[in-house]
C-alpha cells in the first residue's frame, strides 16, 4: 500500500483529538512522581493544542468555511466525520486557551494531590474537542461520555469528603443526563434514520406528518439533556456546589464543560429549528427563553447569597449559560443575527472570566497562614484522620506532596488585585471589557428586531433586558463586596500568592484585555458564524456533497482487495468541499441522498414513504 | 413479542427511575443500572428489529438494502453498555469512597434524621 499524504493540512482536523489523546496515553507510562515530567508533557500537548487550533480558526475564516474530515474515508452518509466550522474552531479555540492557564496553575502545588491529574486532564481535552468538532449525533454522545469520565477524576482530584460528596451528585446527574441523551438519540434513529446531524437538518422536516411528534420527542429529550449538562433552570442545581467543591485547575477547565452542553442547544437547535427552516422552525423558542431567563435570576440571587468566591463563580456560570441559552431562544423565534453574534462574543469572554475566577477564589480565600504550614495542613489533617483509609479505593491522596512551596512574588499580589478588578468589570458587563461590548450587541441586536418578531415576543425581550441589567449589578455588587473585605478591609499582610498562581490569572486576563482590543474580528467573525448558523441548509450541504478521496492502493498481483477496516492512517485521505460537486457524484451513496434515508436504512421506508 | 419487550422496558425504566429517587447510594447504583438496562433494550427496539434477516451484506454488487437487517442499533447499543458499564463501575468507586469519608450510605453524606 502507498502511503500518500499522510501529512497533509488536511489532517489538521483530526489533530486536536489526536494530540491531547497520545499525550495523555503516554503519561500513564509514567510514575505519578514523576509529575514535572508530565507537566511538560501536558504544556506541550496545550501548546500544540492552541496552535493547531488557531491554524484551524484561520480555515474556518475563508470562504470555503465548512471542512469535513472523513474518518476512515466512507463515503458520506455512511461513515462518521468530524466538521470543522466557524462555531467550532472557536470552541476548540476557547478550550485550547482556558487548558493552558489551568494547567499552568496546577503547578502550583496541587498536581501531588492525587493520581493521573495530568492524563484525566488531557483526555477531558479530548471529549471538548471531539464534542465540538464531530458531525454526528451517537459520536456527541461518546464525547460527551468521555469528557465526563474523565471530569469525575478530575473533579475528585484531592480527594476529601466535600469533593467526595459533591462528585457523587455530579456523576449520578451525569449519569441520569446521559441516559435520557441514548434514548433521544435511539428515538431519532428510529424516525428519520440517521444520526449525522448535516442529514438530519435536511431530512427532518420531511418527515411523515404521523412520526413528526415522535422525532420531536426524541430531539427535546436529547435538549433536555444538553441542558442538564448546560445547567439551565431547573436542572443547575448541581453546578455551583460541585464547581466549588472541585480543585481550581480543575473548575477552571470545567468552566467550559457547561459551555459544551450550550453549544450543543445551538448546533442542534439552530440545524433543525432555525427560523424559516421548514415545518419546526422556531420550535423550543419560547421555552429556551423562559428557562434562560429563569437560569439568570437563579444565578443572579445565588450569586449575591453565595459566602466563598468559588460559589459566586459557579452562579456566574450559570448567569452566562442562561444568557446565551436565552438568545438562543430569541433567535429561534427570528431574533436576527447580530444578537447572536453578540452571545458567541460574550460566551467566550464569560467563560474566559469565570475560569480565571475559579483560579483566584482558592487563592484569595486561603486564611493567613504561618508560612511553612500553608501549602501541607490540610493534608496532615486527612493522614490523621482514619476514615482516610477508605478512600484507598481511588488512589487519592497516595501521593507525597513534596513539591516545594514556590516563591511569593510582591509584583504578583498586585497582579492579582488588578486581575480581580478586571474581572470583575468583565463579568458584570462593565465598560470597555468583553462583558460590556457582548451585552451591547446582544440589547442593541435584539431591539432592532423585536418589531420583527412581532408584538407577541416583546414582553420577553424586556424582560430578558432587564435580567440581563439586573445580574450585572448583581455580580457587580457581590463581588465588590468580596473584594472591599479582602483587599482593603483585611487584616495586616496576609495575603499570599504563588507566582505560579497569579501568572495563569494574568494570562487569561491578558487574553480578556487581548479579547477586548481585538473586538472588531472578533465581533466579525462571530457574525459571520452567526450568519452561518442562520443558514442550515448550507452546512447540510457543505458536509453532505463531500466525497471520500479516491484512494489508489497499488496492490500486488492476486493480492484481494483491502477490507474497509484498513487503518486509516495508511490511505490518502483529503476533503474536498467544491461546490462544483454538489450533485455529480460518480460513485457510491452521496448521489441518492436527496431521496432520503429509507434506502440506507431497511424499515425506515415505511416512516417515510 | 412487542407488548413484551415494551413492557420490559417500562418496567425496567420505571423502577429505575424510582430507585433513582430513593436517599440511599446503593439504591441510586441500582437504579442507574436498571435504567440503563432500559435505554439499552430501547435503543435495541428503536432499531426495528426483523426476525431471520442477516445484517451483514454480501461482498460485491447492489443489493436490495431491504431484504436485511439494519446492523447499526446493534453498534449504538454495544457502544451504550460499554459506556454505562464503565461510567457505573466508576460511580461504584464514588459510592465506597463516599461511604468511608461520610460514614453513612445516604446520597447526601448525612442522614436526614442526625
Amino acid at each position: 500500500m502507498n502511503t500518500t499524504v499522510i501529512v497533509s493540512p488536511e489532517h489538521l482536523l483530526i489533530l486536536p483529538l489526536l494530540i491531547p489523546l497520545f499525550a495523555g496515553a503516554l503519561m500513564l507510562f509514567y510514575d505519578d512522581r514523576r509529575r514535572w515530567l508530565k507537566l511538560g508533557m501536558g504544556v506541550v500537548s496545550v501548546l500544540l493544542l492552541l496552535l493547531v487550533s488557531i491554524l484551524l480558526v484561520d480555515q474556518a475564516k475563508g470562504e470555503a468555511a465548512t471542512r469535513i474530515y472523513l474518518l476512515g474515508n466512507w463515503p458520506m452518509p455512511m461513515g462518521i466525520m468530524l466538521v470543522l466550522d466557524r462555531l467550532s474552531a472557536m470552541m476548540v479555540l476557547l478550550a485550547a486557551m482556558l487548558a493552558l492557564p489551568a494547567l499552568i496553575y496546577t503547578a502550583a502545588g496541587w498536581q501531588g494531590k492525587g493520581q493521573h491529574y495530568h492524563s484525566l486532564f488531557q483526555f477531558v481535552l479530548v471529549g471538548l474537542n471531539g464534542a465540538f468538532l464531530t458531525g454526528d449525533l451517537f459520536n456527541l454522545f461518546v464525547f460527551f461520555e468521555v469528557m465526563l469520565a474523565a471530569s469525575y477524576g478530575l473533579m475528585l482530584h484531592g480527594s476529601g469528603p466535600e469533593r467526595i460528596k459533591a462528585g457523587l451528585h455530579y456523576i449520578a446527574i451525569n449519569l441520569a443526563a446521559s441516559l435520557l441523551f441514548l434514548i433521544g438519540v435511539a428515538m431519532i434513529y428510529g424516525v428519520a434514520g440517521t444520526l449525522n446531524m448535516a442529514q438530519l437538518s435536511r431530512i427532518g422536516g420531511q418527515t411523515e406528518a404521523e412520526f413528526q411528534p415522535l422525532l420531536l420527542a426524541g430531539l427535546s429529550l436529547m435538549g433536555v439533556a444538553f441542558l442538564v449538562k448546560a445547567a439551565v433552570w431547573p436542572l443547575c442545581f448541581w453546578l455551583p456546589r460541585t464547581y466549588a467543591a472541585a480543585s481550581p485547575p480543575a473548575a477552571a477547565i470545567m468552566a467550559i464543560m457547561s459551555k459544551v452542553g450550550v453549544y450543543a442547544v445551538l448546533r442542534v437547535t439552530m440545524l433543525n429549528f432555525a427560523p424559516e427552516s421548514g415545518p419546526f422552525a422556531g420550535f423550543g423558542g419560547p421555552l429556551l427563553v423562559i428557562c434562560g431567563i429563569a437560569t439568570m435570576m437563579f444565578g443572579l440571587v445565588g450569586v449575591l447569597a453565595a459566602r466563598g468566591l468559588a460559589m459566586k463563580a459557579g452562579h456566574i456560570a450559570l448567569i452566562s449559560s442562561g444568557t446565551v441559552i436565552s438568545i438562543i431562544g430569541f433567535a429561534l423565534i427570528g431574533g436576527g443575527e447580530q444578537m447572536l453574534a453578540g452571545a458567541l462574543y460574550y460566551l467566550v469572554g464569560s467563560t474566559l472570566g469565570v475560569s480565571a475566577l475559579f483560579l483566584l477564589a482558592e487563592a484569595l480565600e486561603r486564611e493567613p497562614e504561618p508560612e511553612d504550614e500553608a501549602e501541607t495542613d490540610d493534608e496532615g489533617s486527612e493522614i490523621a484522620d482514619p476514615l482516610s483509609l477508605y478512600w484507598g479505593p481511588m488512589g487519592l491522596g497516595a501521593v507525597d506532596d513534596d513539591d516545594e512551596p514556590a516563591t511569593t512574588l510582591p509584583a504578583s499580589v498586585v497582579a492579582m488585585g488588578a486581575s480581580f478588578v478586571i474581572l470583575v468589570a468583565v463579568l458584570s458587563g462593565l465598560p470597555p471589557f468583553t462583558g460590556f461590548i457582548g451585552k451591547v450587541a446582544m440589547i442593541t441586536g435584539m431591539l432592532r428586531e423585536v418589531q420583527m418578531a412581532g408584538g407577541f415576543y416583546s414582553p420577553l425581550v424586556w424582560v430578558f433586558i432587564f435580567t440581563v441589567f439586573l445580574s450585572g449589578f448583581a455580580v457587580l455588587m457581590s463581588l465588590m463586596r468580596f473584594g472591599i473585605a479582602r483587599f482593603w478591609t483585611s487584616q495586616g499582610d496576609g495575603m499570599r500568592m504563588l507566582a505560579l498562581e497569579s501568572g495563569p490569572v494574568s494570562l487569561l486576563v491578558l487574553m480578556l484585555i487581548g479579547m477586548t482590543v481585538l473586538a472588531q474580528p472578533a465581533m466579525r467573525y462571530t457574525q459571520a458564524t452567526a450568519a452561518a448558523l442562520m443558514s442550515p441548509p448550507a452546512y447540510a450541504q457543505a458536509v453532505l456533497s463531500t466525497e471520500p478521496t479516491p484512494v489508489e492502493i497499488a496492490r500486488p498481483e492476486g493480492e484481494p482487495a483491502p477490507e474497509p477496516s484498513a487503518p486509516p492512517e495508511d490511505e490518502a485521505i483529503t476533503v474536498e468541499d467544491d461546490p462544483e460537486a454538489i450533485g455529480e457524484t460518480a460513485t457510491g451513496f452521496s448521489g441518492d441522498l436527496p431521496r432520503g434515508p429509507a434506502d440506507l436504512v431497511p424499515g425506515s421506508e415505511e416512516a417515510l414513504q | 413479542m412487542e407488548l413484551i419487550v415494551a413492557l420490559a422496558i417500562g418496567v425496567l425504566t420505571g423502577s429505575g427511575i424510582w430507585l433513582l429517587m430513593r436517599p440511599r447510594s446503593y439504591q441510586v447504583i441500582i437504579g442507574l443500572c436498571l435504567l440503563a438496562y432500559g435505554v439499552n433494550l430501547f435503543i435495541f427496539g428503536m432499531g426495528r428489529p426483523r426476525v431471520g434477516a442477516p445484517p451483514v451484506m454480501p461482498k460485491g454488487g447492489f443489493v436490495d438494502p431491504t431484504a436485511y437487517a439494519d446492523p447499526l442499533p446493534q453498534a449504538l447499543v454495544l457502544t451504550a453498555i460499554v459506556i454505562s458499564f464503565a461510567t457505573t463501575a466508576l460511580f461504584l468507586v464514588v459510592l465506597m469512597a463516599s461511604r468511608g469519608a461520610t460514614g453513612t450510605d445516604h446520597v447526601d453524606g448525612k442522614d436526614r434524621e442526625q
